[in-house]
């Protein structure tokens, strides 16, 4: 096995979660886009970790799975206000704010 | 840093083994050959099956027959049916709680090395999550209005 | 053999002893405070239901983040005598630079939750958890402050931004402060994914996330291949890019600016700024400095497009908020100049820039929250027309902060021009001064067209004048700011002596 296995995954995943994030309309699909990347991070860390006998990569990608929690909470919540203001979560109708 | 094997060995750049812009196919990749292999005979299985039974199959529908099975009784409403905004809550207050487990599992497997210490810390952080459960039960989360 | 290929080199070493990390727990004592106030405000306020009042939840931040500033006296002392150290293993720094930024950070917390104090309680927002959780997102800044670690860093910038995600979106009932939180959460989730695959990068490149210990890596060794290093490198500049809203990463800036309730907006341009830059200088111009010459020419073609994109965009709005905004990504270009700089005149300038910033930018968006009036959404230049001679003082308040971010003699703004181009013209980019000045001249002309709308135009005649109201809490807070403003542009020295003093290490070991 080669690390740049890995690497290519993780980068695939990434470049999903970049196209998910700038190309989705509806903010859900956003968020899990971006949990996408999150994701493609944590294959990184522990990839990197389990090759190189350190265990910080390890212990970074849990704090990383706390914070996509954390993440996501906040996230959803915000998603869920503007449907209740707007009755969608389609991006390009949140337009108010233009300059 | 001596021990970092890509100074040694120089497992990146090193024109040996392929780079992330070489597409050579390596043995690793090549044993993904067998998956390939497998997924193709499945789908022909399964597509080649269904499709002979559509061929010999009668097919006289109707609306009755055509409506979704949901388990007996006639179906109602929209395919998509909201859940009650009041799961999220809870929902979130489980992923929360939920995760914050990762912390736990690997304290636990070494919880005699690290003593009096890991304890203090590990009651730091419980307590810390035990402050924000008071919180969301104070503000009237935890009861099913 | 399908399958069976070289495992990975061995099997990750299982520490066999546990050995206690040293723990320094006055080196985090302001952060303590930050926490431990948020928590015992948040546990007080909801268990106790005569204490719900918001005026009790302001007077208590102000206090909370009071204390932990002045918990730095004694830690500046100490750190005089005994010289920068880390603790927790090595992964929180302590140096004149972490506690230089705690300060800054506290003092804009402290002025933030006076302006607010009566603002949330007449607009019917925001309660308790609004002070808490301004609390907990300075906390967060004070870590991305003094990380030592790159894993430290990325969790204080989460506990920072997820804060302001909440802040940013805290009035419920106007739609425009939950678009802004949902433009500002989506970006800013998006940057922090950035920045966390640029540590993951740079991690698998130097085999550690402690800065000392990738710095003395990139010092010692040569790398055969750089490509993942430069990578990370990349990727970390656009994460720390959104944050500081630098050109071309500033898409958000105006639109949360514009939706967000004002006062977040003065915390927002003072605490997310400050700690996002002081994130950029400890990892770019300390950690990476082996590499100076690979992201020097980033950091300046951001800081020029920063420069020129927010003085010129800024100058066609019409919203005052949305002009500060515009101005604010100028501010961060000046800042910029400095880091580009990777020289110690360089911080100190970014420092003393910084710190200047964000009292001027607290004490502008203080009085933009009393002149936005009922509702607060009387931001526009019309709305601005004759506030002069119907609320004199805070106009003339107005105008001395506006003065102070043009960079008019006599005022602190001047000073931190002058030392970023001068720092700037050291380092040898002098055409990055010319810039500087010349976008401080277009700048100038929107902070007078501010002034010219308070006093020379008289308001529309058949127009409803907006209602204000003028707390005591917000005058307070405004006057700091100005008399603050006034004093280090008239004697710059003692606050230029601490940002000399405050030059960030890296120390590996207490």
């Amino acid at each position: 096995m080669v690390l740049n296995q890995f690497l290519l995954l993780a980068a695939a995943l990434f470049c999903i979660g970049v196209y998910g994030v700038l190309a989705r309309r509806n903010g859900v699909m956003v968020l899990m886009s971006v949990e996408l990347i999150l994701n493609a991070v944590n294959i990184n860390l522990v990839a990197f970790a389990a090759f190189t006998n350190s265990i910080a990569g390890e212990v970074f990608a849990l704090f990383v799975i706390a914070i996509a929690a954390a993440e996501v909470g906040v996230g959803l919540a915000i998603v869920l206000l503007i449907y209740r203001n707007r009755k969608s979560i389609d991006l390009t109708e949140v337009d108010l704010l233009k300059g | 840093m001596s021990s970092w094997p890509w100074l040694q060995s120089g497992r990146i750049g090193d024109p040996q083994t392929p780079s992330l812009g070489s597409l050579a196919v390596s043995d690793f990749l090549r044993s993904y050959l067998t998956v390939a292999i497998f997924g193709a005979v499945a789908l022909l299985l399964a597509g080649g099956i269904l499709s002979l039974g559509r061929l010999i199959r009668p097919s006289h529908g109707n609306a009755e027959k055509l409506l979704t099975y949901e388990s007996g009784v006639d179906p109602t409403g929209d395919m998509w049916s909201q859940s009650n905004i009041r799961y999220y809550v809870f929902a979130l207050l489980f992923v929360m709680f939920d995760v914050e487990a990762v912390f736990l599992f690997p304290w636990a497997t070494r919880l005699e090395a690290y003593g009096v210490f890991g304890l203090v810390e590990m009651g730091i952080f419980i307590l810390i999550l035990l402050l924000g459960l008071v919180y969301a039960w104070r503000k009237g989360m935890l009861r099913w209005v | 053999m399908m399958f069976a290929q070289v495992p990975p080199t061995t099997d990750p070493p299982v520490p066999t002893e546990f050995s206690t990390p040293d723990v320094d727990a006055w080196l985090i004592l302001p952060l303590l405070v930050l926490i431990g106030g948020a928590v015992l405000l948040l546990m007080v306020a909801s268990l106790v239901k005569s204490l719900q009042d918001g005026r009790f939840a302001a007077y208590a931040t102000t206090a909370i983040a009071a204390s932990a500033a002045i918990c730095v006296i004694p830690l500046w002392a100490r750190l005089n005598a005994d010289g920068a150290s880390s603790t927790f293993n090595g992964a929180v720094g302590f140096d004149g630079f972490s506690l230089f930024i705690t300060v800054m950070i506290c003092i804009s917390v402290a002025l933030t939750a006076l302006v607010a104090a009566q603002y949330l309680i007449d607009e019917g927002f925001g309660g308790v958890e609004f002070y808490v959780l301004m609390l907990l997102s300075a906390a967060g800044g004070v870590v991305m402050a003094s990380a030592n670690d790159l894993i430290v860093l990325f969790l204080g910038l989460e506990v920072l931004s997820i804060a302001v995600y909440v802040l940013v979106a805290s009035q419920l009932r106007r739609f425009a402060s939950t678009e802004a939180g949902l433009k500002y959460f989506l970006l800013g989730a998006f940057s922090s994914a950035f920045l966390l695959y640029g540590i993951a990068l740079v991690y698998g490149a130097t085999g550690s996330t402690n800065m000392s210990t990738i710095k003395d890596f990139l010092a010692g060794n040569l790398l055969t291949n750089n490509a993942l290093l430069l990578a990370g490198f990349a990727l970390m500049l656009v994460g720390l890019g959104f944050k500081v809203a630098a050109v071309p990463f500033h898409a958000w800036t105006p639109d949360v600016y514009e939706g967000a309730p004002s006062p977040v907006v003065g915390f927002m341009a003072s605490v997310v700024k400050a700690a996002g830059f002081a994130a950029l200088i400890r990892v770019f111009v300390v950690t990476f400095s082996t590499y100076a010459s690979d992201w020097q020419p980033a950091i300046y073609a951001l800081a020029v497009l920063s420069l020129l994109g927010g003085s010129i965009a800024a100058v066609v709005q019409t919203n005052v908020k949305r002009m500060l905004a515009y101005s604010s990504i100028s501010h961060a270009g000046f800042i910029l100049v400095g880091v580009q700089a990777a020289t110690d005149d360089g911080v100190r300038a970014a420092l003393f820039y910084v710190a200047a910033y964000s009292v001027m930018i607290v004490g502008t968006f203080g009085v933009v929250t009393v002149f936005g009036g009922e509702g607060d959404h009387a931001h526009s230049l019309d709305d601005y027309r004759g506030l002069g001679r119907r609320r004199p003082a805070l106009a003339f308040a107005l105008t001395i902060l506006l003065l102070s971010q043009a960079g008019v003699p006599f005022t602190v703004g001047f000073f931190a021009k002058l030392e970023i181009i001068t720092a700037a013209v050291g380092a040898g980019s002098q055409w990055l001064g010319v810039i500087a000045m010349l976008a401080a001249v277009i700048a100038a002309y929107l902070y007078l067209r501010i002034v010219v709308s308070l006093f020379m135009q008289d308001a529309d005649e058949e127009a409803e004048p907006v209602r204000l109201r003028t707390p005591d809490t917000a005058v307070a807070a405004i006057a700091i700011a100005v008399a603050a403003v006034m004093f280090f542009g008239i004697v710059p020295g003692p606050l230029d002596d601490v940002a000399r003093d405050a030059v960030p290490v890296l120390v590996t070991r207490g």
